[in-house]
């Protein structure tokens, strides 16, 4: 096809790894993760369609160990995604393109995904059971 | 008078009306997800910690299981568009990239349909 002695662009793993781009691959990398993870909450409305019996052996196995290990990643996922799709809505708006800003949005994305995801744990931790 | 080169015309190529459909549905139900996820997320820290009688009767209240409906739908909908996107990238075979494509709407679509069956029976009991 084309002619192959054109320059090419420096390739990917000689850049410093920048904030920037590692939030945005993140960001794909996280809807991903979540796409697969949609899994989670089919089976997790099937066991109580399936009845009181179903339904513990579904939070015996969200509340295991191998359960809390894709749990909390996948709450991470969800709101770093959650959280990340805000700041593209608002690039989206044209607001947030100066160069301090998407490292100031970034961080505070990143500080609220982790933030949301320590919250929302506490609130089941704390609650256990306790709607009443 | 056309701008599109005849070549382009006769091999069907060039705008179909439709060029910004994929990105503003991707917005849309990006933005009725950060309600809808917030609010599951929060109802979940207590319902789904709680027993089996607390999560049946939550989802059986009528606006429980009309976000839930809606939440399911925007989810799957969501994640189709966005996973068409990653095919779109990242594979570069074409027959590939169209059967990923079909194969991942075919199984948001059945996901969908699923979980918004079983949310139906649960909040009617049967």
């Amino acid at each position: 096809m084309g002619n192959t002695d054109r320059p090419l662009s420096p390739h990917l793993q000689v850049y410093k790894p920048q904030l920037t781009a590692t939030l945005s691959i993140l960001h794909r990398a996280s809807g991903v993760f979540l796409a697969i993870g949609t899994i989670l909450l089919v089976y997790w409305l099937m066991a109580l369609a399936g009845g009181a019996e179903s339904y513990a052996q579904a939070q015996g196995f969200f509340g295991s160990i191998v359960g809390r290990v894709i749990l909390f990643p996948w709450v991470f996922a969800l709101f770093y995604h959650l959280c990340n799709g805000i700041r593209h809505l608002f690039w989206d708006m044209g607001v947030g393109f100066e160069i301090e800003t998407v490292y100031a949005s970034g961080k505070l994305v990143v500080v609220a995904a982790v933030a949301l995801t320590l919250i929302a744990f506490g609130m089941a931790y704390a609650m256990q059971g306790g709607m009443a | 008078m056309s701008m599109r080169a005849p070549l382009a015309r006769v091999r069907g190529l060039g705008s179909a009306k439709a060029g910004a459909h994929h990105w503003w549905a991707q917005r849309l139900s990006a933005i009725a997800l950060v309600p809808l996820l917030l609010w599951f997320v929060a109802s979940l820290t207590s319902v789904a910690t709680a027993d089996y009688a607390t999560a049946v009767s939550w989802i059986s209240s009528p606006w429980n299981s009309a976000l839930l409906v809606l939440m399911i739908g925007a989810i799957f909908y969501h994640a189709q568009l966005g996973m068409q996107v990653v095919f779109e990238d990242y594979i570069s075979s074409h027959c590939l990239q169209v059967t990923a494509i079909i194969l991942v709407r075919f199984l948001a679509l059945l996901l969908a349909v699923v979980s918004i069956i079983t949310v139906l029976r649960i909040a009617w009991g049967s």
